[in-house]
């Protein structure tokens, strides 16, 4: 029993982890860098890892150090992370399938469900002969430790890593570029992501880059619903 | 520090109840023993991709396109991602390739 267990896990982790090296690259070193920005304004390594276990708010994060180094304010902190991280509604909107009856796992899925991990999730299929539950739950959970793990070497040891990593969280942007490719790939997905791009570069020319998400998630609403009656495909057998 | 510990405390809960309700929001909305609405099935279809291209341009939201070198690292490494995934068809190998352009991009061409 114990060895299928553990043989299971394996099979589980094979196809699990290979999937999460791209995130590990680029939570590792934003982490550190989100580390060493903390230990900066007096933030030790316990703070900054409370926070990524506790929040997990990634770029979130980055904005909470300004809330951090002036007068106390939940209340802003609240609606501000609201503000930045409303995309994940849509993330949920998305996984509202994938994600039913998983049991116990669930709630964590839910809880640490961030935009890497929701691509990945929301693209890939696990292989034959690994659970979905199984498969979700441990890149679900690798994504989660890389970037607590990141956060930690940047607050203990930060100001000794000598090597230039520069560019090296670029590694975030070419797995989104590659998933949007692997979504490419059915024919009946590539209008909702070309509509994907034209509202994000909208939101970014009109609004800038620091407001560029809300109103583009807004427009990117707007046009699925205005054109559903061209992009839904009823009858077409499940897009599982 | 500037906050006082439990101050600080009081921070990263308020950061973790709003990131929270973000993710908890549409599940609890539509609970998995009811069937959602058809209309939200169908934007569980097609929001992946469009969140996919969405977020490729919420990563380079910050480069300064009217100032040299015009987002050029950027451009030219999504660029190597997208002939080398087609090509190879490696997750693995287009995000380490095109990562590896650019930073060798940014650290010694457009420095």
């Amino acid at each position: 029993m114990e060895e299928t267990k553990q043989h299971r896990r394996r099979a589980v982790l094979r196809a699990a982890f290979p999937a999460t090296v791209p995130v590990m690259t680029g939570f590792l070193c934003l982490g550190v860098a989100y580390g060493m920005l903390m230990q900066a304004e007096g933030y030790g390594p316990v703070w900054s890892v409370l926070m990524s276990a506790i929040a997990f708010g990634g770029s979130m994060q980055f904005v909470a150090i300004t809330l951090l180094t002036a007068a106390f304010d939940p209340i802003q902190a609240f609606l501000l992370s609201v503000m930045v991280n409303a995309r994940h509604m849509f993330y949920g909107l998305s996984l509202l399938d994938k994600y039913k009856g998983l049991g116990k796992v669930r709630p964590f899925l839910i809880y640490v469900l961030c935009d890497e991990t929701f691509s990945l999730v929301s693209t890939l299929e696990p292989p034959d002969g690994v659970a979905r539950k199984d498969f979700y739950f441990y890149i679900s959970l690798l994504d989660y430790l890389y970037w607590i793990a990141g956060t930690a070497l940047g607050g203990l040891v930060g100001n000794l890593i000598t090597f230039d990593t520069t560019g090296m969280d670029f590694a975030l942007t070419a797995l989104f570029v590659v998933l949007f490719l692997e979504q490419w790939k059915r024919p009946e997905n590539r209008p909702a992501g070309l509509i994907g791009i034209a509202c994000a570069v909208v939101g970014l020319v009109v609004f800038g880059p620091d407001n560029m998400v809300i109103p583009a998630m807004v427009l990117v609403l707007a046009v699925l619903l205005g054109g559903r009656r061209h992009l839904d495909r009823r009858g077409e057998e499940g897009a599982l | 520090m500037t906050l006082t510990p439990l101050q600080t405390l009081g921070i990263i809960l308020a950061v973790a109840a709003g990131t929270q309700l973000t993710r908890w929001l549409p599940f609890w909305l539509f609970p998995e023993k009811k069937a959602p609405p058809a209309v939200v099935t169908y934007l569980g279809k097609v929001l992946p991709p469009a969140m996919m291209g969405l977020l490729v341009v919420y990563c380079i939201r910050n480069v300064s396109w009217l100032a040299v070198p015009h987002g050029a690292p950027e451009l030219l490494s999504i660029a190597a991602v997208v002939l080398l995934h087609t090509w190879k068809h490696n997750v693995l190998l287009s995000i380490a390739g095109g990562t590896a352009l650019y930073m060798l991009l940014v650290q010694a061409v457009f420095v």
